[in-house]
């Protein structure tokens, strides 16, 4: 036995193929991960605050001093009431707007643009309606100038990857919920980036589809190596997938709590470990959560 | 099939009524042609290749002037839906010229222009880039923000962006735009040809007034209806279908 021998991410299979010498990309599971411990972070959230003005001219906080280290293979999970700038939060990392203050460090560089070494999938997917479900995975390729014999090895790669290769040639409109998520999915992961953001992709499905996409996503992560940001309201969808979750306040958004998730993987969403820990985290989102629900109904009850 | 029997009855109810009105010669035929009378005015004109060049010059100039009046309309419809000052100013200007023939350019155009084919693109132009400029600008709104942020997101910018996502993520929203504007050039092609010695099908209409020849002006408008349907079954009616195939919905009518 040599305690030195580190695993080899198995992502540079697919990435340099001439590493592998191997001209078909094939994925090799990897349950143990290795993260660059002592190394930059790969995200890192820097004093970042963001307002902007209301109808009414008065500027409103969103974001407050928002410190936040992501390391590199992370999957990190982003819980919090709605309307407490959580998405707002993804979008600051894809570079689709710009912080009030503070700054968005990606490999210490900073983010002022999209960029396709980070790549966010909306909550509403966004997949383009006139393009078929492989010209939509191929998108991001065409767009980084990735040559055509590369972009279709890929395409068929990435489709078999989320199981929709048979589905390559139809419109998303034929395809289910689930699927559709499935080809934002590979859409992402086709540019291969490096962080993939998440925001709230679930929450719109059933609880077998879910179930499946979690395992799904799980592995996939697990195969790629990427770094994750997976923001959603359900803290047991957090415990379940991430390997720490950050808790943020309400409206400013503010970062309360950061939860190390120790628990052996793969989980399951109905596992008594992954409830408990839920429910340890969801004793601490509870008070945010109500000062949420009162704004809601005080709005309402304003009108 | 029971919608082609129903056309059949009603295209021959019309035609019978219309040959039994000259029948009854109330009217003078150079008041009244009969359909027989203008069955041999559309031969004669397709024999003596007149109404072949006729064709080929208007829809000639059709296309140059709907051509133009895409390309321009895309950019100040995108133009006037993407800057606020303008979308203020000018896009209150385009509702009003909307309103406005475009022959009542005639005069001006033929001062700008001088009496020649230029004169009568400008009016073709003038026609129809209103309402591809407003097509464009509504589509602009209309689409989804999703699309434009998710193309950006993919790493997506400038005109990539723009011909990649933003026009076909549009296209639903303007087709019916686009077409209107079509009609809109072929009606002001003919207006102006009728208004100048030009070879185009408004010129031989015109010259079948002159002559005193009812047949031959009745023969020329089924020319400039058939045309003007044809282009929109087959080029307007193949998008819409195309959309509705792609997009899984009723594209905006």
């Amino acid at each position: 036995m040599t305690p030195n021998v580190v695993p080899q991410p198995s992502f540079l299979d697919h990435r340099s193929p001439a590493r592998s010498g191997a001209t078909r990309p094939k994925p090799i599971p990897l349950p143990v991960r290795q993260h660059d411990v002592n190394g930059t972070p790969k995200v890192w959230l820097k004093d970042i605050s963001l307002s902007y003005k209301v109808d009414n001219g008065a500027r409103l906080l969103a974001l407050d001093n928002i410190n936040l280290k992501v390391k590199p293979g992370e999957f990190l999970c982003i819980v919090g009431p709605s309307g407490c700038g959580k998405s707002t939060l993804l979008h600051l990392i894809a570079g689709l707007h710009q912080p009030t203050s503070g700054s968005v460090l990606v490999d210490d560089h900073k983010v002022d643009a999209p960029g396709t070494d980070r790549i966010l999938i909306f909550q509403e997917l966004g997949l383009f309606p006139w393009l078929k479900v492989g010209e939509n995975v191929e998108f991001g390729m065409k767009m980084k100038g990735t040559s055509r014999a590369e972009r279709e090895e890929k395409i068929q790669y990435y489709l078999r990857l989320v199981h929709l290769s048979q589905f390559k040639d139809s419109y998303t409109h034929q395809l289910s919920g689930g699927m559709r998520q499935r080809v934002a999915l590979a859409r992402a992961l086709a540019t291969e980036p490096d962080v993939l953001l998440m925001d709230e992709p679930f929450a719109a499905l059933d609880a077998q589809t879910r179930d499946l996409l979690h395992d799904e996503l799980e592995r996939i992560w697990a195969e790629t190596g990427r770094t994750i940001i997976f923001v959603t309201h359900n803290v047991r969808e957090a415990v379940r997938l991430g390997d720490r979750v950050a808790v943020l306040t309400f409206r400013p958004g503010r970062l309360k709590r950061e939860y190390s998730v120790d628990l052996p993987r793969p989980r399951h969403l109905e596992d008594v470990t992954v409830a408990k820990s839920a429910r340890e985290i969801l004793d601490d989102l509870r008070e945010e959560i109500s000062k949420s629900l009162e704004e809601q109904y005080g709005l309402e009850a304003a009108r | 099939m029971k919608r082609l029997g129903k056309h059949a009855i009603f295209y021959a109810a019309l035609l019978g009524s219309w040959s039994l009105l000259a029948a009854l010669k109330i009217w003078p035929p150079y008041l009244l042609p009969t359909p027989k009378g203008v069955m041999e005015a559309l031969y004669a004109g397709f024999q003596d290749h007149s109404f072949w060049i006729a064709i080929a010059v208007s829809m000639r100039r059709v296309l140059i002037g709907y051509g133009i009046s895409v390309v321009a309309g895309t950019v100040l419809g995108l133009g006037v839906a993407s800057n606020k000052f303008l979308e203020e100013t000018m896009g209150g200007l385009l509702v009003s010229l909307q309103s406005l023939p475009s022959i009542c350019w005639w005069p001006l155009a033929l001062l700008w222009f001088g009496l020649n084919q230029n004169a009568i693109l400008f009016v073709v132009i003038m026609g129809s880039l209103l309402s591809v400029t407003m097509a464009m600008e509504d589509g602009r709104k209309q689409m989804p923000k999703i699309y434009a942020m998710a193309g950006r997101n993919l790493g997506a910018r400038g005109f990539r962006l723009f011909w990649y996502v933003l026009l076909p993520a549009s296209l639903p929203f303007i087709v019916s735009g686009l077409k209107q504007g079509w009609a809109f050039a072929w009606r002001s092609l003919i207006t102006a040809e009728m208004l100048y010695m030009s070879l185009g099908l408004g010129q031989v209409l015109m010259m079948g007034r002159e002559l005193n020849d009812m047949s031959q002006v009745i023969a020329v408008m089924i020319l400039i209806i058939a045309i003007g349907y044809v282009v929109d079954g087959l080029v307007f009616k193949t998008i819409e279908r195309r959309l509705q195939h792609q997009w899984g919905l009723t594209p905006a009518t």
